[in-house]
């Protein structure tokens, strides 16, 4: 196999507290194929956003990559200078935000805004530039693009101006794009024709997708690999068909057995959802062991006292639970 | 055939916005002709994208936004000419966001107390009671009632608000999207305590745009786009044939993950839902519609019987599906 675009290898990010400094990810590690598609799933608090930050080098005090390596194309980033990374995002990785209008800036139009990727990566005069952000909203299929160059974030809706924030993202042909997100605050009809649009510019432009998401459902649609965070690491990796059909970390499993499916009622009747017990744990609160034990209800002594190992599953999967099914 | 709980008929609830400064007043008609039962026992569910007007239907039906015209009937009996108080101890409501809609500065206590105080309970060993056990019920423990809502996750925060809901022992619960502020390994034991409308003879109005909890729970359903119901019938009817092509629509939007396959593209809709301010004429889907036709443009379709108990307002509701 070639090498892989992207590859995260034992990340680990502290939090720094008052007194004492949490370890918010740890032991983070998979890799992204060129044009392959790869979603991490969590809930919030699990580590999934600021993961995405650190492979931007984006990750701020109180937050601090603590170890690890991150290699994007044979080429160790997680030590680039502010400069180099400057150069790197937008240009190589682009990253599309969950709230477009808070990602944009209101005082700038939309046109302008696309047009300085071109001036800043590109060289391209602004006359130029922006020629090609009218194309490039074009492409998102924002309707008559000539006109809404000039429009302001406010003045586009919800939709619209995720497809201005694809088109930034996308302005420079990166090799990844991360995704944190992109349509948690769109409404459902419009979800989809996002993440039709996000998918199939990127399979023509052949970019790599790390996407981000509290959905299940949405990233295995989208992506060929799937892994799932739970306080602050990941418990299993699969590819996206087997993770529902076979999940083997009980977190997975509660996670695939707790949504009610659509036409489940009409095959089965109306039945009791299975819960998972207990609230996800805070930070400051990370039990010992593995860290879902105090929900899991296959748990033993080795669980509260030992974090399980990695096992390996066919095809690059992988779980980390010592009674994996 | 049963007398309804609830019965809305041919409601509308209109705003007024802008002002002589802004180019003139508009009218936003956020519910416009709305008609619908609930019966007793029943949960219907209320599906719908942001700005379609189901929150503002709710309350309207909870008394707290006078509608413009059409009426609200609860047991047969006008709510404008009811008791604000007998109201409340019919109809009480779920909300969305469990951190907004709790006050920080009343313990539980206090929160689920109150109610039962206003309303004529004031034995105190009765309201301690009555307090404790509703706790119990949602699933809380009952010596936590001293706490304030801070000390409390998503999940328990929300419980409380359905206790808050349940306490004066409503017919009706409107939920407005009780579990989409929720973590996901959450939301299965909030949809469960549900079942306690066996318990306690309730009936719910379910209002979400999560189609798999909108099946899951309800017994009939109610689809609704800028302000109109365009189809409405049994779950199964709605899910398994359903004749609008914005129902058509929604159910394709969906991800199934246990089905990876792409949702055929026809069913889909394009572009975005229109502003309520300045709607499409005629059918408001028409813009979006897959089956869009002259005759969508110029004439408004009705709400039309397909089978006994659902029905669509789609000029093709026979041709869809």
């Amino acid at each position: 196999m070639s090498t892989p675009l992207l590859t995260v290898d034992d990340l680990h990010i502290a939090l720094a507290g008052d007194k004492t400094t949490y370890g918010a990810v740890e032991k983070v590690s998979f890799e992204i194929g060129r044009g392959e598609a790869f979603g991490l799933v969590g809930e919030s608090g699990c580590g999934k956003s600021i993961t995405a930050l650190a492979i931007m080098g984006l990750l701020r005090r109180p937050l601090s990559l603590s170890g690890g390596r991150i290699v994007l194309d044979g080429e160790e980033i997680q030590d680039a200078s502010a400069a180099e990374m400057r150069r790197l995002r937008g240009k190589r990785i682009a990253m599309i935000f969950q709230e477009p209008m808070t990602a944009l800036n209101p005082l700038s139009p939309v046109g302008r805004q696309i047009a300085e990727m071109f001036v800043l990566h590109q060289g391209a005069s602004w006359n130029e530039a922006m020629d090609r952000a009218e194309d490039a909203l074009r492409q998102v299929r924002v309707p008559s693009p000539e006109r809404r160059i000039r429009d302001y974030p406010h003045q586009l809706s919800g939709g619209m101006r995720q497809r201005v924030m694809i088109a930034i993202a996308l302005a420079c042909g990166p090799e990844l794009l991360i995704a944190d997100e992109p349509t948690t605050a769109l409404d459902v009809t419009v979800q989809a024709e996002i993440i039709d649009l996000m998918a199939e510019l990127c399979a023509a432009k052949g970019t790599a997708i790390l996407m981000i998401s509290h959905d299940l459902g949405l990233v295995a649609n989208m992506c060929r690999r799937v892994a799932v965070m739970y306080a602050g690491r990941i418990v299993e990796s699969q590819v996206a068909g087997a993770i529902f059909a076979t999940p083997r970390h009980p977190y997975t499993q509660g996670l695939v057995d707790s949504l009610p499916r659509l036409g489940e009622r009409s095959r089965r009747g109306q039945q009791r959802l299975r819960e998972i017990s207990g609230v996800v744990p805070s930070i400051a609160a990370y039990p010992g062991g593995c860290r879902f034990n105090p929900r899991c209800p296959a748990v033993t002594d080795i669980c509260r006292s030992t974090a399980p190992d990695i096992t390996p599953l066919p095809a690059d999967g992988l779980v980390r639970c010592h009674h994996h099914g | 055939m049963a007398e309804p709980l609830l019965k809305l008929d041919d409601l509308a609830v209109h705003f007024t916005v802008g002002g002589a400064l802004r180019g003139g007043t508009k009218i936003l008609k956020a519910v416009d002709g709305v008609s619908l039962d609930v019966k007793p026992g029943e949960c219907l569910g209320l599906v719908g994208e942001s700005g379609c007007g189901k929150s503002t239907l709710a309350l309207a039906i909870m008394g707290l936004i006078p509608p413009t015209h059409g009426g609200i009937a609860l047991n047969g009996q006008a709510i404008s000419g009811r008791d604000r108080m007998a109201t409340a101890r019919t109809v009480q409501m779920v909300f969305q966001d469990p951190y907004a809609s709790l006050n920080p500065r009343q313990t539980v206590r206090r929160t689920l107390a109150d109610p039962l105080r206003l309303h004529g309970v004031t034995n105190r060993s009765e309201v301690d009671q009555r307090v404790a056990d509703m706790m119990a019920k949602v699933g809380l423990r009952p010596d936590h009632a001293d706490r304030y809502p801070h000390e409390f996750s998503g999940g328990q925060r929300q419980r409380i608000g359905i206790a808050r809901a349940l306490i004066l022992r409503p017919k009706l619960v409107i939920c407005d999207e009780p579990v989409s502020a929720l973590d996901v390994s959450i939301r299965a034991q909030i949809i469960n305590l549900l079942d306690l409308k066996e318990e306690m003879g309730l009936s719910y109005i379910m209002i979400s745009h999560d189609l798999g909890v909108v099946e899951h729970v309800s017994d009939r359903v109610a689809v609704m786009y800028l302000g109109r119901i365009v189809e409405q019938g049994g779950w199964q009817e709605i899910f398994e044939d359903p004749r609008h092509p914005y129902t058509r629509a929604l159910i394709a939007a969906i991800p199934d993950p246990f089905h990876l396959v792409a949702a055929s593209a026809t069913a889909k809709a394009r572009g975005e839902i229109a502003s309520a301010l300045n709607p499409p004429p005629g059918c408001h889907f028409n813009p979006r519609c897959p089956m869009k036709a002259d005759r969508c443009v110029s004439e408004v379709p009705t709400l039309e019987a397909v089978a006994a108990g659902h029905r669509a307002a789609c000029h093709f509701r026979d041709r869809v599906g």
